[in-house]
């Protein structure tokens, strides 16, 4: 499956050579102890970005949940979505994979480039889109079917024509997951606990070979045992694919993000809020050297 | 807060209201459980009569003449409820044929496809709902103009089971829409979020976990139609047939009619004739609703 990296990508500089930030602890790698003391992982140049979003607003019916949103997202690198609720992160990472058009009210203004294509361009399948960028939710949402039917979903769907048994253990591999299930991959996914659920979720993912991983708010429902593996496997994901990720849990961002993108909102003369990018930098720089007083009343608690 | 109630709570002693004895159930809940007991109990006194008054007064007659012999104006004795019988198994399986496929497709296209905010959807639905209300008899009037005479298809097995696919598909819908609505949108999303078609997410991913609760709403639908004999009464079920029927063109009745025509009579003999036909209709009746349960259970899904 290593072997399938889009050709796209142009490999970023060697990790670290972008400068270690101040408070870096090698030896740490998010193994879910809420220390204070994180290792901020290093933010490699913004090379061959995936996404480049212009002006980017989504309106549900007249309201306008999120407003004038530019950024970019690089590639093999992981970004992490942070601010209050209510402000559109889920609206904006829902953007990516265009997982919007199911919502009849949503509407998208502005630009997301996808490499060199437009994504909401006029020629665009959704379904394409999809296949290529895949998504986790919030709540584990495994399929009522066995482990085995789980994974092979995608591909079945996609119209893989290979050893699917391969395929399947390949990916459960991949996703550290194998040697807890291998015994049972007919049963059904329901028995599993949460955190296994969130990991097969994430496998399903993976195994229609993505580009992208958006995960929105994945370990949410999770205690930290089962975040922290979410976690290593987010970092053990990102050599692969380009992982974007909403969380709620700063030590989270802090821990396994490269770049940081902070939302806030703001109120307009009506009364109507409009979630915005107050920020957007990499993460060390965010957590400890912001630039905008919100990001660091956020960050330190000082605000809701 | 929390902390300095119960610092009180350590320093006084345990405050009255903290006590953990039972209390005494107060009156308004006893009233309330009494009241939850006596309607279960007229229920099931009411059903438990009924059930004995009809076999007992079906005794007699209650052996396999009645499913083997045919209607005999002549001698009571000799009569039996075959035509009857095999005309309901006739009509409903026609009526199954046609009020479940478009049915379950209408209910499909309305959950899953159909814009819930254009207004000829809303109207579409409100329409649905109202015509699962409209008394049966209106229906058996509409098939005797249209079906019967306007089509020219005249008293026949596929002018019975057309108007009651009619009767019944309003309550097919709505139920299949009830399942379809119950599997979880997290599902389609996750399917979708893999690339799957609007199609294959249909196929499956929700039709599967929807066909257990479509088939319950379908068989209870079904079974209503069964018992329908007003609607019938205007479509020829009422001639006396003393024959099964052979095909779509054919004359037919059913049981419920085959009572009424039987309790008409005025001769005694016939009394026990009607009510061992009324205990077949409550066997097919009872076995198709045992069919909904077992399904129900059998499939039912937990996310
Ligand atoms: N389907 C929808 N229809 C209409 N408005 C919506 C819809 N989904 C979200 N909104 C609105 O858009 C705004 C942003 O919502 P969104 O779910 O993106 O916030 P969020 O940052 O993900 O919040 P949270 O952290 O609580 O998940 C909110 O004001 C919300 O009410
Ligand atoms: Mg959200």
């Amino acid at each position: 499956m290593s072997s399938e990296i889009p050709p796209t990508a142009q490999t970023p500089t060697t990790p670290g050579a972008a400068g270690e930030p101040p408070s870096a602890s090698p030896g740490d790698s998010g193994n879910g102890t809420l220390t204070p003391q994180v290792s901020f992982r290093d933010a490699p140049p913004l090379a061959g970005p995936v996404f480049e979003v212009g002006s980017l607003s989504v309106f549900y019916g007249a309201h306008e949940a999120v407003r004038d949103v530019n950024m970019t997202i690089g590639d093999r690198q992981i970004t992490a979505m942070i601010g209050p609720s209510g402000c559109g992160k889920s609206t904006m990472i829902r953007c990516f994979n265009r997982m919007n058009d199911l919502i009849p009210t949503a509407r998208v203004t502005g630009k997301i480039r996808y490499h060199d294509q437009d994504l909401y361009g006029r020629d665009v399948d959704p379904i394409e889109v999809r296949r290529r960028i895949g998504m986790v939710f919030q709540k584990p949402n495994p399929f009522p079917k066995s482990i085995y039917d789980n994974i092979a979903y995608g591909p079945r769907v996609g119209g893989f024509k290979g050893n699917l048994d391969d395929l399947v253990e390949e990916t459960l591999t991949h996703a550290a997951l194998w040697e807890e299930v291998k015994d049972k991959l007919k049963t059904s996914a329901l028995a599993l606990s949460g955190g296994q659920q969130q990991r097969l979720c994430i496998a399903r993912t993976i195994a229609v070979e993505p580009e992208v991983i958006l995960m929105d708010e994945p370990c949410s429902a999770l205690d930290p045992i089962a975040t922290a593996k979410i976690e290593d496997l987010m970092e053990h994901l990102a050599q692969e694919f380009t992982i974007v990720v909403v969380t709620h849990n700063m030590q989270q961002a802090a821990r396994v993000s490269h770049r940081t993108a902070f939302f806030g909102s703001d109120v307009d003369d009506k009364g109507e809020r409009h979630g915005r990018l107050v920020e957007y930098d990499e993460t060390a720089r965010i957590f400890s050297n912001p630039s905008d007083p919100r990001t660091e009343d956020y960050i330190s608690g000082r605000f809701g | 807060m929390g902390s300095r109630v119960l610092g009180e709570g350590v320093a006084t002693g345990v405050p009255e209201g903290r006590r953990l004895e039972r209390r005494r159930t107060p009156w308004r809940e006893r009233l309330f459980q009494l009241s939850l007991g006596a309607s279960l109990a007229v229920g099931v006194v009411f059903l438990g009569s009924l059930l004995t008054y009809v076999v007992v007064e079906a005794w007699p007659r209650l052996d396999f003449r009645i499913l083997t012999d045919f209607p005999d104006i002549i001698d009571p004795t000799q009569a039996g409820a075959q035509s009857a019988i095999t005309g309901t198994i006739w009509v409903i399986a026609f009526t199954a044929l046609y009020c479940l496929p478009v049915g379950f497709l209408t209910a499909i296209h309305l959950e899953e496809y159909a814009d819930r905010h254009r207004w000829y959807n809303r109207a579409i639905e409100i329409n649905i709902q109202n015509l699962a209300a409209v008394p049966s008899i209106v229906y058996g009037i509409l098939g005797l103009g249209i079906i019967s005479r306007g089509l020219g298809f005249g008293q026949t097995v596929l002018t019975a089971s057309l108007t009651l696919s009619l009767l019944v598909l309003p309550t097919v819908i709505i139920a299949a829409r009830e399942a379809i609505r119950a599997v979880p949108q997290s599902i389609r999303e996750a399917s979708l979020a893999l690339g799957a078609t609007q199609w294959q997410t249909i196929w499956r991913q929700v039709l599967p976990a929807a066909v257990p609760g479509m088939a319950t709403g379908a068989i209870l639908a079904l079974s209503r139609a069964i018992g329908e004999a007003a609607p019938l009464l205007l479509l020829g079920g009422l001639t006396f047939i003393t024959f099964n029927p052979t095909g779509l063109d054919s004359a037919y009745t059913v049981l419920p009619i085959q009572i009424f025509n039987w309790i008409s009579q005025s001769r005694a003999e016939f009394a026990p004739l009607a009510a061992a036909a009324i205990v077949i209709l409550l066997v097919i009746l009872l076995a198709m609703n045992s069919l909904a349960i077992w399904l129900r259970n059998r499939y039912s899904r937990r996310w």
